[in-house]
């Protein structure tokens, strides 16, 4: 019975990945179909020769990406439940598992955003890292199905990891939009924006966007490091020990309450910004990567 | 000619005025917060004393001359450095040099009234007017109180400031972090953490001899332990059989506080421990203590009881030493307990699940100086066999003896033991007040909206409102075009 429905969470995972792939695909066409080159374009002769999008033409091929993405979501959130349901617990004890489940809560954080904003252009890097997380999470994270070990018996398995998974994944988005922003403006100094990144955002909307993300996710983290303050006060007999996991966690929580002082108290706009926003995150993605793979200390979870 | 200039004498007092206004604004604060980070990155680089002493004690031997280094540098020691002391000290006397001065202000002001209302409105943001018939005055104020704004009134002009929550969520977030910083340091100064390794069916009296590991904080000793002592009843471990992991671990104990008759049984689990006031008992880990009985050559016996074992790995295939001192001459016992004993061709004997289930004992026997006379302190898991000769080598299953010519050991049977953690830290409250205070801060100073509203009748009995929001806060235009409708409507 348990072995059933960890084989079909496995195959429910490889057949979103297909998925995400076509998706991907439809993706880079809806942009590269787009794109009129000036004999097309019915332009003079002889006139400045830029290239120009125009998405009407590809309008199909963007309703079949996202209809794609939905269909990825809900095979991959199909595959997640049975995981958990495999387990008997939730779906995030070992890093395999949060992999999963990240990767569905930042496709989720995707398609709920594209219901209210045109962010039709980031579809391209969602399905592509989405893949990406899936195909590391199910090649070289993969562990069978197990029971919870008893140190992660408690509601703050619950608590505190599902806020980190969302903390995590909104300081990743807010980090594409920094790095966005660094990318656009460089192309910007150099002169006009090259036709396909016309139809990204202005470089004030992206910046203010990372900020009000941050912003708003900051106390969430806050939370995430307390609760599981807490939590190892009731497992491991302290609160806090500078185990490698929470020593990242302090120091994620360093970079971004200067990034937020940095904003509102110097004021801090735009370039500077961005490159803080960009390394705060990264000491996120490290203690993601680093310890769970070659770091040691108590937070040994990821069965690798 | 050379032109003197003038520099004015900043004298003693000048100068630490100068040091307090570099080291509290707001540009040194954010680059001691920076430094902060950065401080703690070595400590999750390198082994600390605090959390891995054995791997310390490994890096010594490994690169002595680097390890010399980074210990002149309090590298194994990062969070108790003075480099790292010395940088949140600072960074805290920033801090409160920053947030008193502005907390007095934020009493002041919240005391006061809203500023006047500017002379000309129409220069002002979210500018509207329309005809009145002269009762919005007074309509505006009661709709301002009603919506808890602070309101002043001026003539034919009302001022009110709502959204003073910001600033009072921003103070209570910085001085949250002192009330944490207080509750670390409390805990620090104060506090106790002992660990013990106990055999089901022993008893642990909490006095200082009965701690393997105990230490106290810089202000506490022997006398602030808290006697009491737990008798390990039972201790059941429960296994997956599929993947080999622990699934549960739930120790029964009976509980006797000192000076009280009566005990109480109760049960510890990872996530549950013992409670008595701010003292707390974990369970931490487990193993197995073979029991064995070893006579000398005569047939008397020399060592009887359980011996606990350390666990090496998650089948609990575990080493440890016995070691009989009293014999003549002195007998040891190198050895390993395996729960699930199966053999593998590169390794030996292992064990293939952590439960007992075929229990076996391997072991050689060692003879000569056990060295415990020599005054270094040994671990009881191994033995220096260096002044030793080897006489046998041998396995035996529960029940089983095994003689040789200085005597005879009988694997009697085994029994699990359990680690508890026996922490006290007075402390802990104040840190999670301080972060539940924070967190609270936080959210009224992220999402608190500052703005003023003002409404003035001017001699032609037109209205004039207009708004400002500090920092660029969404939501006035919105608010302000509810109170022009409820003017409006109530004409």
């Amino acid at each position: 019975m348990q072995t059933t429905w960890a084989y079909l969470s496995n195959n429910l995972v490889y057949a979103a990945m297909g998925v995400f792939a076509l998706s991907f695909l439809a993706h880079a066409f809806e942009t590269a179909w787009a794109v009129r080159t000036p004999e097309q374009s019915e332009g003079k002769e002889g006139s400045v020769k830029t290239k120009t999008l125009d998405y009407t033409r590809t309008e199909r091929a963007a309703r079949i990406a996202t209809a794609l993405m939905v269909l990825g979501f809900l095979l991959l959130l199909a595959g997640t439940i049975a995981r958990g349901i495999s387990a008997k617990h939730v779906p995030w004890s070992n890093m395999y598992e949060f992999s999963l489940t990240g990767a569905l809560a930042f496709t989720g954080a995707y398609l709920a955003a594209l219901r209210k904003y045109d962010l039709r252009w980031l579809g391209l890097f969602v399905s592509i890292s989405v893949l990406l997380t899936l195909g590391t999470a199910i090649t070289l994270l993969y562990r069978d199905s197990a029971p919870l070990v008893p140190a992660l018996k408690s509601t703050w398995l619950v608590i505190h990891v599902v806020t980190a998974i969302i903390s995590g994944g909104i300081f990743l988005l807010s980090n594409v939009i920094a790095g966005a922003y660094l990318y656009l403006d460089s192309m910007e100094s150099r002169g006009e924006r090259k036709a396909w990144a016309k139809r990204l955002p202005e470089l004030e909307t992206l910046d203010q966007l990372s900020y009000r993300l941050v912003a708003f996710v900051f106390p969430l983290w806050t939370f995430s490091v307390i609760a599981g303050a807490i939590w190892a006060e009731s497992a491991w007999g302290r609160y806090w020990g500078w185990d490698p996991k929470e020593t990242w966690a302090f120091i994620t929580w360093v970079a971004y309450a200067a990034y937020l002082h940095a904003r509102v108290t110097i004021g801090w706009r735009g370039k500077r910004a961005a490159w803080l926003c960009l390394f705060a995150g990264s000491t996120f993605l490290f203690n993601y990567v680093y310890v769970n793979v070659w770091g040691t200390g108590k937070h040994t979870y990821s069965g690798l | 000619m050379s032109q003197e200039v003038d520099i004015p004498q900043l004298g003693t007092a000048g100068l630490l005025r100068f040091i307090w206004r570099q080291l509290t604004s707001m540009r040194t604060a954010l680059i001691l917060l920076m430094l902060m980070g950065l401080a703690a990155i070595p400590g999750s680089l390198i082994p600390q004393r605090s959390q891995n002493p054995i791997a310390v004690r490994q890096y010594f031997i490994d690169s002595p001359e680097l390890a010399r280094w980074i210990e002149r540098l309090s590298g194994f020691t990062v969070y108790s450095s003075p480099w790292f002391s010395a940088t949140y000290i600072l960074l805290f006397i920033s801090l409160i040099g920053c947030v008193l001065p502005r907390t007095l202000e934020h009493f002041e002001a919240m005391r006061a009234q809203p500023p006047a209302t500017p002379r000309n409105l129409s220069r002002m943001e979210h500018f509207q007017e329309f005809a009145g018939n002269g009762s919005e005055l007074e309509l505006a104020t009661k709709w301002f109180k009603k919506n808890r704004f602070r309101v002043r009134v001026e003539g034919q002009s009302v001022s009110a400031e709502k959204g003073y929550l910001r600033e009072t969520g921003n103070l209570l977030f910085h001085l949250s972090l002192i009330l944490i910083l207080l509750g670390v340091s409390i805990g620090s100064l104060f506090g106790m953490r002992g660990e013990a390794i106990v055999n089901k069916g022993e008893r642990f009296i909490s006095v200082p001899t009965s701690y393997d590991t105990l230490s106290f904080g810089k202000l506490s000793n022997d006398e602030s332990l808290q006697p009491f002592v737990i008798e390990v009843i039972d201790f059941v471990a429960k296994y997956d059989v599929l993947t080999n992991a622990p699934q549960d671990y739930t120790a029964t104990v009976r509980v006797t506080n000192a000076g009280e008759k009566t005990s109480t049984i109760k049960t510890i689990k990872v996530n549950s421990p013992l409670t008595f006031g701010n003292t707390r008992v974990y369970l931490q880990a487990n193993g197995y203590s073979p029991i064995v009985t070893v006579r000398d050559s005569t047939g008397m016996v020399a060592l009887q009881g359980p011996v606990p074992f350390l666990p090496q790995d998650g089948n609990l295939r575990s080493i440890g030493a016995i070691k009989v001192p009293d014999a003549d001459p002195q007998v040891g016992f190198v050895a390993s307990f395996l729960p699930t004993y199966a053999r593998d061709g590169a390794n030996g004997g292992i064990s293939v699940f952590p439960e007992a289930l075929d229990p076996k004992l391997l072991f050689s026997i060692w003879k000569g100086d056990l060295g415990l006379d020599s005054g270094i302190p040994q671990s009881v898991y191994r033995i220096d066999t260096s002044k030793m000769e080897r006489i046998a080598l041998d396995s035996l299953k529960p029940g089983e003896t095994f003689s040789y010519p200085e005597g005879s050991i009988t694997f009697e049977a085994f029994t699990p033991w359990i680690n508890l953690a026996i922490v006290d830290d007075p402390g802990k409250s104040y840190s999670l007040y301080g972060a539940i205070a924070a967190i609270l801060g936080l959210l009224a100073s992220l999402f608190g909206r500052r703005r003023r509203i003002w409404i003035r009748i001017t001699t032609t009995g037109v209205v004039e409102v207009a708004g400002l929001a500090k920092n660029g806060a969404p939501g006035l235009p919105a608010e302000i075009e509810k109170i022009v409708a409820h003017l409006r409507k109530e004409k």
